[in-house]
C-alpha cells in the first residue's frame, strides 16, 4: 500500500467540508468577517489541495486550465457588469440604490452580486497561479 | 451620457480589456485595443470642453457623497493629463499591430493587449480620481500592468529589469500609502478635497510633514528622480517597443500629475515651497538629473537606452519648472511634460520601426538607417530637434519658460545651465544623426525598406505635432498657464 | 523623576507605531541587503505588513466592537480602515504573485537567482 494512506483518506473526507466553508464565508460576509475575496481564497485552497494529493493531471482534468482562465475576466465581468446596472436605472456607476424596490435592499443585492464576481475572480486566480507555477520544471 | 464622461473614461478600456482577455486571439485583440484607443481622446477631449466652459467636474461613484464615498474630480490640470494619456494611446494603437507581432510570441499577445489595456485604465484613473487611496489602487493597477508588459520582452535581461522594477515600485507605493495613512490619521478623510480644507485646522503639525515626506519619496520613485531613476534605464531598454513607447510618454507623467496635485493642491505651494526647504532640494535633484543622466546617456552603445537615460534628464526639467512654483515656472514644468511625451513618443516608435526592420537597437547595428529609411528618421530626427530645443519646435517653448521662470526669481545660475544642459543634448541627439546617416551602412541595414504605412502615420503625425505644438502654443503653453495658475491658487 | 516616568509611560503606550517603524525598517533592510531574489520578496511582504499595522492599529476604537451592526452594541470601529487594508492586501498579494513569477522565469533564463551572478552574467555577454 502507497505510504500516503491517511493523506489521500482524510483530503477526500475534508475536501467538501473546505468547500462549504468557502460558500459559508461568501454570504456571510455582512454578519462577520467574511467576503468574496476571503471565500474565493479558501476555494482556490480546496482545489490546490486536491491538486497537492492527488496530482497535477487529475486535478485539471477536474478543473480544466481554459476554465480557469475564462473564470478570471468572467468575473470582473460580473462586477462591471453591476456597475453599468447601475448605469442604465438612472444613477451613476456602481449606485446600488435603484437595483431593487427600496435603496437598503438595492445595497444588498449590489454588495451580493459584485462579492459573487469577486469571489468567481479570486478562486480562479488563485487556482490559475497554482497551475502556472506547479506545471513547470517537470522534465 | 455628458453626466457619466467620468466614468466612462476609466470603465471602458477596463471592460475592453476584460473583452480581450477573454477572447485572446490576436487579430481580434488589436481591434478591441483600437476601438478603445480611440474612444478615450474623445471623452477626454469632451471632459476638457465640459471643464473649460463649466469649471470642476464632480462625479459622485455609487452616488456616495464625497465624505464617504470615492469622487472622480476633473479640473483643468487632470483635463490635460487625461487627454495626453487618451492621445498618446490613440496614436500608438495602429502602430503596435506589426510591432507586437514581431516581438511577442503568439500565444501572448492576446494577453499582451489585455494588460496594455489595464494599464491604460489605470493611468487614466490615477489622472481623473480625487481620492487619495482611490489614487493608490490605480496606481498598482498600472503599474503591476506595466511589469507584466515590460517582462514580455525577447531578452532575457527584461525579466531582470521588470524584477527591479516591481521592487523599486512597490516600495514607492508602500511609501505613498503610509502618507496617505498620516494624513488620514491626522484629517479623517481620504477625498483630497477634504484634506486640503481640513489640513490647516490639524493639531499637530508633524505628521503632516512626515505625510509629505513619505508622499514625495514614494512618487519620486514612480516618476524616477534622481537618485530613484535606476529602474527605468534597464526597463525602457528591454521592453518591447510599443511598451517603451506608451510608459515613456504617459507612466511618470502621471506620477508627475500625482506629485503636483498633493504638493500644489493639497499641501499648497505656501506650506512646502515658502516654509520648507523644498525648493533647492528640489532643484539640485533636477540640476543633477538633467547633468548626470544626460551625460550617462552620451556613452550608451544601445539606442534605446540612450534614450531612456534621456527621459531621466527630461523628468529633472518638469519637476524643475514645478519647484520654482512661480506661474512661469509651473507653466514651463507643465508644457515640458506634454512636449517631452510627444517627443519621446515620436522617438521610441521610431526606434521601434527599425526594430521591425533590423531585429536590433545597437548603433553599430542601425548605421546607416537614414539612407534606407528616410522617413522614419527624418521623423525622429525632428523630434530630436525638439529634444535639444530649436526655435520653431515644442521643445524651444518649454526651454523658454523655464529659462524666463529662472530669471524671474534671479537665479542667473539657473538659467546658465539650462541653457548649458542643451549643449549635453546636443551630443547624444547628435550622435544619432551621425550613426544613421553618416556612416556606412551595416550588413543588415543594407537590405531594409522603409517601414510599413500604418507605422509610418503616428510617427509622422506625432513629428509634424512637435512642430506644431512649437508654433501655435494655445493647447499646449495657453491650457498649461490655465492649470499652474489653478494648482498655485491652492483649493480647487 | 516623575517627567521621565511620564516620557516612558508616553513611550510604551504607543508600542503599535513601534512594532509599525520596526517591521518597516526590517523589511527595507532585507530588500537591500540581500541579494537573493525570493529574500527580497519576502523583505518587500514585511514591508508591506507593517503598513498594514499602521492603519488598523490607528483605526481601533477602545471597547469598540466588529462593525457591524447588532442590536446589543453602540459603539463601533470605523470600517473604512478595515476596508482599505483589505484592498491593501490584495494589492500586496497580487504583487507577490507577479515577483514570484518573475524570479521563476528568471531562474528558467539564468539558472540562478542571485543577483550578482545575474550581473555578472549579463557583463559578460
Amino acid at each position: 500500500m502507497r505510504l500516503d494512506v491517511i493523506l489521500r483518506v482524510v483530503t477526500k473526507v475534508i475536501l467538501p467540508f473546505m468547500l462549504v466553508f468557502a460558500i459559508y464565508v461568501q454570504f456571510h460576509g455582512d454578519y462577520g468577517p467574511g467576503g468574496g475575496f476571503q471565500a474565493g481564497v479558501i476555494a482556490g485552497a480546496t482545489i490546490i489541495l486536491y491538486a497537492l494529493i492527488y496530482g497535477l493531471a487529475p486535478a485539471r482534468r477536474l478543473v480544466p486550465a481554459a476554465l480557469v482562465e475564462a473564470m478570471i475576466p468572467l468575473g470582473v465581468l460580473i462586477y462591471a457588469g453591476v456597475g453599468v446596472v447601475g448605469w442604465l436605472t438612472g444613477g451613476n456607476y456602481l449606485d446600488y440604490s435603484h437595483l431593487a424596490h427600496d435603496p437598503v435592499h438595492g445595497q444588498e443585492w449590489g454588495v451580493f452580486l459584485v462579492e459573487a464576481g469577486v469571489f468567481v475572480t479570486v478562486s480562479a486566480t488563485m487556482v490559475a497561479i497554482f497551475y502556472a507555477f506547479a506545471g513547470r520544471g517537470r522534465r | 451620457m455628458g453626466e457619466q464622461l467620468p466614468a466612462l473614461q476609466v470603465v471602458v478600456p477596463l471592460i475592453g480589456a476584460l473583452l480581450v482577455a477573454l477572447v485572446r486571439r490576436p487579430t481580434a485583440a488589436w481591434l478591441v485595443t483600437v476601438v478603445v484607443s480611440l474612444a478615450m481622446p474623445v471623452i477626454s477631449a469632451l471632459l476638457l470642453v465640459r471643464v473649460l466652459n463649466q469649471g470642476v467636474i464632480s462625479y459622485h461613484l455609487g452616488g456616495w457623497d464625497p465624505t464617504i464615498g470615492i469622487e472622480y474630480r476633473v479640473d483643468i490640470v487632470n483635463a490635460l493629463i487625461l487627454l495626453l494619456v487618451s492621445a498618446v494611446a490613440a496614436v500608438i494603437a495602429p502602430f503596435a499591430r506589426l510591432s507586437v507581432l514581431s516581438e511577442i510570441a503568439e500565444g501572448r499577445i492576446g494577453w499582451f493587449y489585455a494588460m496594455y489595456l489595464v494599464s491604460l485604465a489605470g493611468l487614466l484613473g490615477i489622472a481623473i480620481t480625487g481620492d487619495a487611496f482611490n489614487a493608490f489602487v490605480f496606481l498598482e493597477i498600472s503599474s503591476l500592468s506595466s511589469y507584466v508588459l515590460i517582462a514580455m520582452g525577447r531578452d532575457r535581461r527584461a525579466l531582470v529589469a521588470a524584477y527591479q522594477y516591481l521592487i523599486m515600485g512597490t516600495i514607492g507605493a508602500s511609501f505613498y500609502v503610509i502618507g496617505v495613512g498620516l494624513l488620514y490619521i491626522m484629517t479623517g478623510t481620504l477625498n483630497l478635497n477634504l484634506i486640503a480644507e481640513r489640513i490647516v485646522a490639524v493639531e499637530s503639525f508633524r505628521p503632516v510633514l512626515a505625510a509629505l515626506a513619505f508622499i514625495t519619496v514614494g512618487i519620486s520613485l514612480k516618476l524616477a528622480l534622481f537618485p530613484l531613476h535606476v529602474w527605468l534605464p534597464n526597463a525602457y531598454a528591454y521592453a518591447p517597443s510599443v511598451v517603451t513607447t506608451f510608459l515613456a510618454a504617459t507612466a511618470t507623467k502621471v506620477a508627475i500629475y500625482l506629485f503636483a496635485r498633493f504638493v500644489f493642491s493639497v499641501f499648497g505651494a505656501g506650506f512646502v515651497f515658502a516654509d520648507l526647504p523644498v525648493t533647492p532640494i528640489l532643484v539640485a535633484l533636477s540640476v543633477a538629473a538633467i547633468f548626470g543622466a544626460g551625460t550617462v546617456a552620451v556613452f550608451q552603445s544601445d539606442v534605446k537606452r540612450m534614450f531612456a537615460y534621456s527621459s531621466v534628464g527630461q523628468v529633472g526639467y518638469i519637476t524643475l519648472g514645478l519647484a520654482l512654483a512661480t506661474t512661469t515656472g509651473v507653466t514651463g514644468g507643465l508644457v515640458h511634460l506634454l512636449n517631452h511625451a510627444m517627443i519621446k513618443a515620436t522617438i521610441f516608435m521610431g526606434l521601434g520601426a527599425v526594430f521591425f526592420r533590423v531585429g536590433r537597437i545597437e548603433f553599430q547595428d542601425i548605421a546607416g538607417i537614414g539612407r534606407r529609411m528616410p522617413i522614419t528618421m527624418g521623423a525622429v530626427a525632428i523630434a530630436g530637434l525638439s529634444l535639444i530645443g530649436v526655435p520653431g519646435t515644442a521643445g524651444f517653448v518649454s526651454k523658454w519658460y523655464l529659462v524666463v521662470a529662472s530669471l524671474e526669481v534671479g537665479w542667473w545660475w539657473l538659467a546658465f545651465l539650462i541653457v548649458l544642459s542643451t549643449m549635453i543634448t546636443v551630443v547624444y541627439v547628435g550622435r544619432l544623426i551621425e550613426w544613421a546617416w553618416f556612416r556606412e551602412p551595416s550588413r543588415q541595414v543594407a537590405t531594409v525598406e522603409e517601414a510599413p504605412i500604418e507605422m509610418l502615420a503616428p510617427i509622422c503625425l506625432l513629428a509634424a505635432a512637435t512642430i506644431y505644438f512649437g508654433i501655435d502654443t494655445y493647447l499646449t503653453a495657453g491650457l498649461a498657464e490655465r492649470a499652474a495658475n489653478a494648482l498655485l491658487s491652492g483649493l480647487r | 523623576m516623575s517627567d521621565l516616568i511620564a516620557l516612558a509611560g508616553d513611550v510604551v503606550a504607543h508600542y503599535n507605531q513601534w512594532i509599525t517603524v520596526f517591521l518597516m525598517v526590517s523589511g527595507l533592510y532585507i530588500v537591500i541587503a540581500r541579494g537573493n531574489m525570493v529574500k527580497k520578496l519576502v523583505g518587500l511582504s514585511l514591508f508591506q505588513t507593517s503598513v498594514y499595522l499602521l492603519y488598523i492599529s490607528a483605526g481601533k476604537i477602545l471597547s469598540g466592537t466588529a462593525p457591524i451592526i447588532d442590536p446589543h452594541f453602540t459603539v463601533y470601529s470605523h470600517p473604512l480602515p478595515h476596508v482599505l487594508i483589505l484592498t491593501a492586501i490584495v494589492v500586496g498579494i497580487a504583487t507577490m504573485a507577479v515577483g514570484l513569477a518573475l524570479v521563476v522565469r528568471i531562474n528558467e533564463a539564468y539558472g540562478t537567482i542571485e543577483e550578482d551572478e545575474i550581473f555578472k552574467r549579463d557583463d559578460d555577454r
